[in-house]
């Protein structure tokens, strides 16, 4: 019986204190959005609690940044959803073939090659910055969408994901394949490819949402209004003090709304790609 | 692509399957290995080159090899000494507080109650928040006459504190948001490797009358500690990059507090344009990121 009770005062312990804390991870968000719907001069006026409670809400703040001449969100929304979009199609097609083509099409030298892409995981992007911006200027892609797209469609950590996926895959699938006649091109498209629908999807999500946060690289090569991408989209209203901070929210959940979106509708995959990376690796 | 490598065998003589499947393995690695190359392998060779080259991109024609010069300079500028200074700072302190924070919240949500799941949500939450977004909210929560954390301090009878403008307090701010916003990343990890620990090697403790310290001590700690090792060498990488937050909150400041590494990288090359003089902090940089996780890692192997 003390056994019971000493249990049930643990478990009502542990509800607390995630409500607590959940709150307070949560609570600068409730803030953004709530202050993102609500007119200027309410924002700094609702202190304390009131703040996470919307009043007189109003859609004004986004039409303002979205559809006005004067901020052109919507444009730096679309430049990010572009560009990511295709590093994630091209970057599924040729890392998954070069991972399929070291693991399963051996070929002389493919094991080394293999070492030097998993060596490069560990350098870090801030170390190459300089170089790539000369490398990606000498192509005369400075303020194109191509400076935004190629230099992330090869990815070591995506090329190490698929790799980890494919070697699980049975040989026996493979060898039925070849005995049907099926060259070993046929076999990645309608043996690999189907059987690997879980791996595309995480590595879709891991370079979607990481490539959708960038802000370093697009501040540098994305220097032009017109190729903009949100990140420093953002950074920009912030920046220019004249702007009302109702519109600095509702850019700022703009710009949170498509990686939400993700997480609600592919919490598994997501969060497949956070762990699979790290436990196994 | 298929369709050309399939008609090869029939026009000319057949060529066996494992000659198709290495010409089709070159064929396959080769756009990723050529992207690789140029995108990460040839930048990683230029930073070095250039780290030894006086070279300013406003000048490029008048570039030449001046040795040593960049790397002399470096280890005598009283700005990169802060500057490392700092970074060391930030990723001493963020690495043990972001790690235990994310295990606590791995801990607890990895109980069987009902509002686990909702609270696995609201601690991930600020991680599908971008760096950026989250630095800008958090500049306003710090403001000083109208930010919402002070208006909290207020409220239990603690004066105002200038956070953001204090060169005692910047990096603390910074680093105090930086643990909000990514614990919810290695707590996942932590939760998957919790979730592997058998159930068996608790009811043992437990009939061992060990109690919950005990049991997380003798029985927790030990079956993922290869879990932990991975998450304090990501968080130790992640932290020496820091950049963000200081570009968009402090610029820097006050009085170079919060001036990184990496900021300091990006104001030589992008501002100052000196593409030796940043390619010799990339090169330091890099260096310093590669010993750490190999020193870590060993550390943790014992």
């Amino acid at each position: 019986m003390r056994h019971q009770t000493k249990k049930k005062i643990g478990k009502i312990t542990v509800t607390l204190s995630i409500l607590v804390l959940g709150f307070l991870f949560i609570a600068p968000l409730l803030w953004m959005i709530t202050a993102s719907l609500k007119p200027e001069t309410l924002i700094f006026k609702d202190m304390g609690i009131s703040a996470f409670f919307p009043k007189d809400v109003t859609f004004n703040n986004y039409a303002e940044i979205l559809f006005t001449d004067r901020v052109n969100f919507f444009h730096y929304m679309w430049n990010s959803l572009f560009s990511v979009s295709m590093i994630v199609l091209f970057g599924l097609i040729v890392n998954s073939l070069c991972a399929y083509a070291l693991v399963k099409l051996k070929f002389p030298g493919s094991a080394l090659i293999l070492i030097v892409i998993i060596a490069l995981y560990v350098v870090p992007f801030e170390s190459v910055l300089i170089p790539l911006y000369i490398v990606v200027n000498s192509f005369g892609w400075i303020n194109e969408y191509p400076a935004l797209i190629v230099p992330f469609i090869a990815s070591a950590f995506n090329i190490f994901l698929f790799r980890q996926f494919f070697m699980g895959i049975p040989k026996e699938l493979e060898e039925a394949a070849m005995l049907d006649g099926a060259s070993p091109g046929q076999t990645f498209w309608r043996i690999i490819v189907p059987n690997s629908k879980p791996v595309f999807a995480t590595a879709a999500i891991l370079t979607f949402v990481t490539h959708w946060s960038d802000f370093m690289w697009p501040l540098i090569v994305a220097t032009d209004e017109s190729i903009r991408t949100v990140q420093v989209g953002i950074q920009y209203l912030f920046a220019d003090r004249t702007i009302e901070y109702g519109q600095i929210m509702a850019a700022l959940s703009l710009t949170t709304i498509p990686v939400i979106l993700i997480f609600i509708f592919f919490q598994r995959y997501y969060v497949q790609g956070i762990t699979s990376s790290g436990v196994k690796g | 692509m298929e369709k050309t490598f399939e008609a090869v065998p029939s026009t000319k003589k057949p060529m066996t399957y494992d000659t198709q499947k290495k010409w089709l393995g070159v064929a396959f690695s080769l756009p990723a290995l050529v992207l690789l190359f140029t995108f990460l392998v040839l930048p990683v060779m230029l930073a070095f080159v250039y780290s030894f080259m006086n070279y300013n991109m406003l000048n490029p024609a008048g570039k030449e090899f001046v040795g040593f010069d960049n790397y002399i300079r470096l280890f005598q500028d009283a700005i990169f000494l802060t500057s490392l200074k700092n970074t060391m700072y930030f990723t001493v302190l963020v690495v043990p507080i972001q790690s235990a924070v994310a295990l606590g919240l791995a801990l607890l949500v990895n109980k069987k109650v009902k509002v686990a799941g909702l609270g696995r949500v609201f601690f991930f939450s600020p991680v599908v928040t971008s760096m950026v977004v989250v630095a800008i909210l958090w500049t306003f929560l710090y403001n000083v006459d109208s930010g919402l954390i002070n208006h909290m301090l207020h409220f239990f009878g603690i004066e105002n504190q200038p956070f953001l403008l204090s060169p005692d307090q910047a990096m603390n701010s910074i680093i105090f948001m930086s643990v909000w916003q990514a614990a919810g990343f290695q707590m996942m990890i932590f939760l998957a490797g919790l979730k592997e620990v058998p159930e068996e090697l608790y009811e043992a403790a437990e009939v061992d009358g060990a109690n919950v310290w005990q049991k997380f001590r003798n029985v927790t700690l030990p079956s993922i500690s290869h879990v932990t090792g991975f998450v304090l060498i990501i968080t130790t990488i992640q932290a020496f990059r820091l950049f963000i937050q200081p570009y968009v909150m402090t610029n820097g400041g006050p009085s170079d507090s919060t001036k990184t590494l990496v900021f300091m990288l990006y104001e030589n090359g992008f501002q100052f344009r000196d593409v030796g003089y940043s390619s010799a902090i990339a090169v330091v940089f890099f260096l310093i990121v590669l010993l750490s996780s190999l020193i870590l890692k060993k550390a943790l192997k014992q």
